[in-house]
């Protein structure tokens, strides 16, 4: 029965095959479910159920390389370029804004090791190295063989005009989602309200100092519904080794 | 510690829960000294603005001691054991909108900021205890709030200014004065308020001192209007009349108020068909807000005249009078207050002696009693304009 329901997908790009569990296809399905209701709701709540729902099936449809599969984001940040530049050249402090990272760790000044939330409790690694770069203004990397997942990036720096800071871009190319069209488009859609996020609390970091935040704060009883909406949180990665109900408990328990 | 929770459409608990704890480095704990319940509160207690969760603790206007401070703050900024007011909007100090002044529109306090970012293009800034989509943030109706960005919000009170006056520095003091800054009054205008609450009774008062020559107020409750009246306005009663705007035509001579302030919002009250419909529209939640108060204003402004928005709005309204404010050439202004633009110079005309904002009290009681002063002021029982709480009194009747 369970090898019935394990569906093999051929990786073509290395020749030998990944399967898919049902957890991950649930997880698609389910996501993706969760968006479309989520979408039709036109509401706050249904906001935040489309949201979290794309984000799930996008991790669970998370796969090889495919050049299609691209996301972008810009933001404004009163900051210099130089400052920004110089954090973010650090790559160890991106986990301090990009809540999917668990970790990344320097090789050599050039190499990094970058861990992440996968889906189904697991930790993705890839390493990357910076392929090209001018100081203040802009870096790139690409991953190197032997990776989980490829993810290609760049970031820009450009000075914003009249003083307003620094204009920061940000591409990425990843691992390839699952459909074509449009559902890639869809799964594109949720790659790129990520990396807003995650740009959003940089621009927290550089300007604020801190990243607002109401987790770990007071509240009185909570409800079922209460529960609902913190899973489907969509800014809020789902922690591997949690199981649904754990991570539900967990979330119901937060702010 | 105790805390007013919001458990469900009107439904307000006093829980018990944790006392809070510093999250962020710019954090301070205050312990509540006096803490009220704002008209806009009765919004949430109406269960007309989306993504109040269940246990959320409300309030966002109150006062106290500090008692920690995060590692982040100077002790020149704040330090244990300051008196202290905290503005209801919360603001890092740092952005692009704090440095032009325009703290309700921060853009670093809101953890939520997607939410507000879906349904209004951008996120304002986090308020305290008014709903997830402005921040989630624990409210002030407790024993003990955790008070973010505190060396930017809040205010030192001296200690010879007493709590009930210096409370309402945290919102309708500033907001009343705000709508009125808003209204951009000249000298010799005529200026009309919708709603005679507490932010308009301070709105009246302010339209004076900046030069107004007439303030006509509505409402519909007598004792609100007799407030109104003492300080200096004229007044429409709405339900004794067939028109409030033309009402408002016949008492300027057919040419308008000058500047119209709605300080009303989302749940108007009228007569007549449109009011019965917008009422069923809302409890359908086919349509967020009840725009009567504002569609009037349209209306009656006169030409070339401003409208001045402090009351609350949450979304998408219907038949507001768009033809009417292009035609007659309106400008129309609006936001939750910049408070840390009011707060100094507003305590200082209290310090001076020239202002006393305490007269819009009419209820002081323990916490214990917030969830019934809730309906009382919400069904305006017991000619309630503003209700005090005191965190830590004693939970027996007593006022």
């Amino acid at each position: 029965m369970a090898e019935n329901a394990r569906i093999r997908i051929t990786d073509a790009g290395r020749g030998r095959s990944r399967s898919m569990s049902p957890q991950r296809w649930g997880a698609l399905i389910g996501g993706s479910a969760l968006a479309i209701y989520g979408i039709t709701r036109r509401s706050p709540l249904g906001i935040a159920l489309a949201a979290s729902g794309g984000s799930l099936a996008l991790l669970a449809a998370n796969r090889k390389p495919s050049p299609e599969s691209a996301a972008s984001a810009a933001i404004l940040v009163s900051c210099t370029p130089q400052e920004v530049y110089r954090f973010w050249r650090d790559f160890e402090n991106l986990p301090r804004f990009m809540n999917r990272l668990e970790s990344v760790s320097k090789l050599d000044d050039r190499r990094w090791r970058w861990v992440a939330l996968g889906p189904a409790g697991k930790s993705i690694r890839w390493d990357t190295e910076i392929s090209n770069e001018r100081e203040n203004e802009h870096i790139a990397w690409h991953s190197l063989p032997d990776s989980d997942i490829q993810v290609d990036g760049s970031v820009d720096f450009r000075s914003a005009p009249a003083d307003r800071g620094t204009l920061i871009e940000v591409h990425i190319e990843y691992s390839p989602s699952l459909g074509t069209g449009k559902l890639a488009n869809f799964l594109n859609k949720g790659a790129n309200f990520i990396i807003r996020q995650d740009l959003r609390r940089l621009e927290a970091m550089m300007e604020a100092g801190e990243i607002p935040t109401i987790e770990g704060q007071s509240h009185g009883r909570r409800d079922f519904l209460t529960g609902v909406m913190r899973v489907a949180d969509p800014t809020q990665p789902i922690r591997p080794s949690s199981k649904m109900t754990e991570t539900f408990a967990a979330r119901r328990r937060m702010a | 510690m105790k805390a007013v929770c919001y458990m469900g459409v009107e439904k307000m608990s006093v829980e018990t829960v944790p006392d809070p704890t510093i999250l962020n480095p710019r954090d301070a704990i205050v312990k509540i000294s006096s803490t009220c319940i704002c008209g806009s509160d009765l919004h949430l207690y109406n269960g007309f603005v989306p993504t109040m969760e269940q246990g959320d603790i409300m309030g966002h206007e109150f006062m106290g001691e500090v008692v920690e401070v995060g590692a982040g703050l100077k002790p020149d900024k704040l330090k244990v054991g300051d008196r202290v007011v905290v503005p209801f909007t919360i603001a890092c100090g740092n952005c692009f909108f704090c440095k032009k002044q325009l703290w309700s529109l921060c853009n670093n306090s809101n953890p939520n900021y997607w939410i507000a970012e879906e349904l209004m293009g951008y996120s304002p800034s986090g308020l305290f205890g008014y709903t997830h989509m402005l921040g989630g943030y624990a409210g002030g109706q407790a024993q003990y709030a955790r008070v973010p960005f505190a060396d930017v919000g809040p205010i030192k009170v001296p200690d010879g200014i007493p709590d009930e006056k210096a409370v309402f520095l945290s919102d309708i003091y500033p907001t009343g004065y705000f709508g009125a800054v808003m209204a951009d009054i000249e000298p010799g205008d005529t200026v009309a308020i919708w709603g005679c609450g507490p932010v308009a009774q301070f709105s009246i008062r302010s339209c004076f001192t900046m030069g107004a020559e007439r303030v006509i107020a509505i409402d519909r409750f007598d004792y609100r209007l007799r407030m109104a009246q003492a300080g200096g306005a004229e007044i429409i009663n709405y339900e004794e009349v067939d028109d409030v705007v033309q009402t408002l035509k016949d008492m300027t001579g057919n040419i308008g108020p000058d500047r119209c302030i709605d300080a009303v919002g989302m749940e108007a009250h009228d007569h007549g068909i449109m009011y019965m419909m917008d009422r069923a529209k809302q409890m359908a939640r086919l349509e967020m807000d009840r725009p009567i108060a504002l569609r009037q204003a349209i209306q009656a402004c006169r030409k070339g005249g401003t409208v001045s928005v402090p009351g609350v709005y949450t979304g998408f309204d219907d038949n507001i009078p768009m033809g009417a404010f292009m035609n007659k050439g309106l400008t129309m202004k609006a936001g939750q207050t910049h408070m840390m633009r009011y707060m100094k110079p507003l305590l200082e005309t209290i310090e001076k002696g020239e202002f006393d904002p305490s007269f819009v009290i009419s209820h002081r009681v323990p916490i214990d009693r917030a969830p019934e002063m809730y309906k009382i002021f919400r069904d305006k029982k017991e000619n309630c304009t503003k209700v005090v709480l005191d965190p830590w009194a004693d939970g027996a009747r007593a006022a």
